[in-house]
């Protein structure tokens, strides 16, 4: 194979590949070997450490945390989507009284640390008189700081289709909101569909930060578990990684087999034509409107993580 | 203003925290994100599968479990006593390593194949294929995300004050749990977001400024 880094490899390339091959394997392998050194000198093997997870009430306890840690992020996921078209449409907004503060607020949200966030709703509240319930505390700043991240990917999406799909729009006599959710949005959602699961990949990995604000999810029941005999710190946090990992890597399947599928789908393809149409021979409008977007959106995508 | 002036202390430990994880968890991102970067780009298979599989497997992994591995996690190794702050630190330093060298690979692939072939074409040896053609172009592409994964970075540190490492979050436990210093849990809390706010507003103006200063003239 040939990419931008190097060729076909020829006799000698192909010997140092050998070497490097070898050494990798050799770093890979001494930082496994001590690991497991470190794990069996400390017995962290032995039967006494992994006892616990042989009741079959902790496992129902998992799994009453695992539904803990889902729920959250189901509600979490759903009213960030919500939020995210409202403030995505706000922002594009026709009138400054609706855009400047959508905008303010959008920023605020998406420059704010989630944790942050976590905390003013469940330890600032109380003072001002208001009790909060770590689930709420939980769902609402995953919902504040998504949503806002979410509204920034939806109008990306949108700023990026052809001026002429608009304009086709109000053509044919639709009115804004028509225009907007017949004609924009469903290109817009097609497009951004990858960015917008990888966001709840994300949402998902921080439901964890309720541990800290003392919401009862999986992270919270492994701090738990390390508290009974034999002290199983190590067992109960990689049976719990092993767990978000799976749920994660569920969604990034289902993110990657979006990707594919948006990529693939006819619609998309017209699309992509219809840009490279304007690219080669193109109206004074179309040409005007690539002209004033050139400068407009280079990037800056400032994805979350 | 009594929960700023009435712990100057406080604060400034904590903002101190706050930047150290925020400079070492980045030089250990950039360092290991780099070689894991490198990994995946290059052009032997087991390296490319052992980068993957460290990609994957850490950032489907939430940043908390990451501390609670490093900070619960070491201690029961029985290795040296290290300090919350470097377990801190390595924890997400290791985390958004993964960030990074997605980010370089995205980076080396934006430039087209046919640069570096047109390099070899002209009879230039590797060294200078990297150094004259292929890098100074990914370079260009890679700052502004890599100024998103770094602004990504300073809100995570966040996360190190669930586990008693004093980073500015770590405040609002300090001052409630005194009862002689001044300021309200929402005080201090919205002191430390606009901090926040405040820090994430200056490196997104970096990343305007490299952005345009670098942009790559088609």
């Amino acid at each position: 194979m040939s990419s931008v880094l190097f060729d076909v490899p020829g006799p000698r390339a192909r010997r140092r590949n050998l070497i490097l091959t070898i050494v990798t394997i050799i770093v890979v392998v001494a930082v496994i070997a001590f690991l497991l050194w470190r794990l069996s000198l400390t017995n962290q093997f032995s039967a006494a450490k992994w006892n616990v997870f042989t009741y079959s009430v902790v496992w129902s306890s998992i799994g009453q945390m695992l539904l803990n840690t889902l729920r959250a992020f189901a509600l979490a996921a759903v009213l960030s989507l919500a939020l995210g078209f409202v403030l995505a449409i706000g922002r594009m907004s026709d009138h400054a009284w609706v855009r400047v503060p959508v905008t303010v607020v959008t920023e605020f949200f998406r420059a704010v640390p989630v944790l942050v966030m976590m905390m003013i709703l469940y330890y600032g509240l109380p003072t001002l008189g208001v009790k909060t319930d770590p689930y709420w505390a939980v769902v609402v700043a995953l919902m504040l700081y998504n949503g806002s991240v979410l509204a920034e990917a939806l109008r990306a999406g949108i700023e990026s289709l052809p001026r002429g799909q608009k304009e086709a729009g109000f053509a044919i006599g639709l009115r804004k909101s028509g225009v907007m959710t017949l004609i924009l949005l469903p290109q817009a959602i097609r497009a951004m569909l990858p960015v917008i699961v990888a966001q709840l990949v994300v949402t998902m990995k921080d439901t964890a930060l309720g541990f800290i604000i003392t919401y009862q999810e999986l992270l919270y029941y492994a701090k738990l578990l390390s508290s009974q005999p034999g002290r199983p710190i190590l067992q109960a946090a990689l049976i719990i990684g092993g767990i978000y990992i799976i749920m994660c890597l569920i969604l990034s399947g289902i993110a990657k087999w979006a990707e594919i599928k948006t990529r693939r789908s006819p619609k998309m393809k017209a699309l992509a034509a219809d840009q490279a149409a304007v690219m080669h021979e193109g109206t004074d409008t179309e040409l005007i409107a690539l002209q004033t977007r050139s400068g407009k959106f280079d990037g800056n995508n400032s994805g979350a993580i | 203003m009594d929960a700023i002036f009435g712990n100057l202390d406080l604060w400034s430990q904590g903002l101190t925290y706050t930047l150290m994880v925020f400079f070492f968890g980045g030089i250990i991102a950039l360092v290991l994100g780099t070689i894991v970067g490198a990994m995946r780009v290059s052009p032997v298979p087991v390296a490319r599968a052992v980068g993957t599989a460290y990609v994957t497997l850490v950032r489907n992994t939430p940043l908390t479990l990451v501390f609670f591995f490093f900070v619960f996690g070491y201690s029961a190794l029985a290795l040296p006593t290290l300090s919350n702050l470097v377990l801190g630190i390595f924890a997400i330093g290791v985390y958004t390593a993964t960030y990074v060298a997605e980010t370089l690979r995205a980076g080396i692939n934006t430039v087209p194949v046919g640069q570096a072939e047109a390099a070899r074409a002209i009879g230039l040896p590797f060294g200078q294929v990297m150094t004259q053609v292929v890098l100074p172009q990914a370079f260009r592409s890679v700052v502004p995300p890599m100024m998103s994964v770094f602004i990504a970075l300073l809100k995570n540190t966040t996360v190190a004050a669930g586990f008693s490492i004093a980073v500015l979050p770590q405040l609002q436990a300090t001052i409630s749990n005194s009862h002689t210093r001044p300021g309200s849990p929402m005080e201090v809390l919205l002191w430390v977001a606009v901090i926040f706010i405040a820090l994430v507003m200056l490196l997104t103006w970096l990343q305007r400024t490299l952005e345009n200063r670098w942009r790559i003239a088609r």
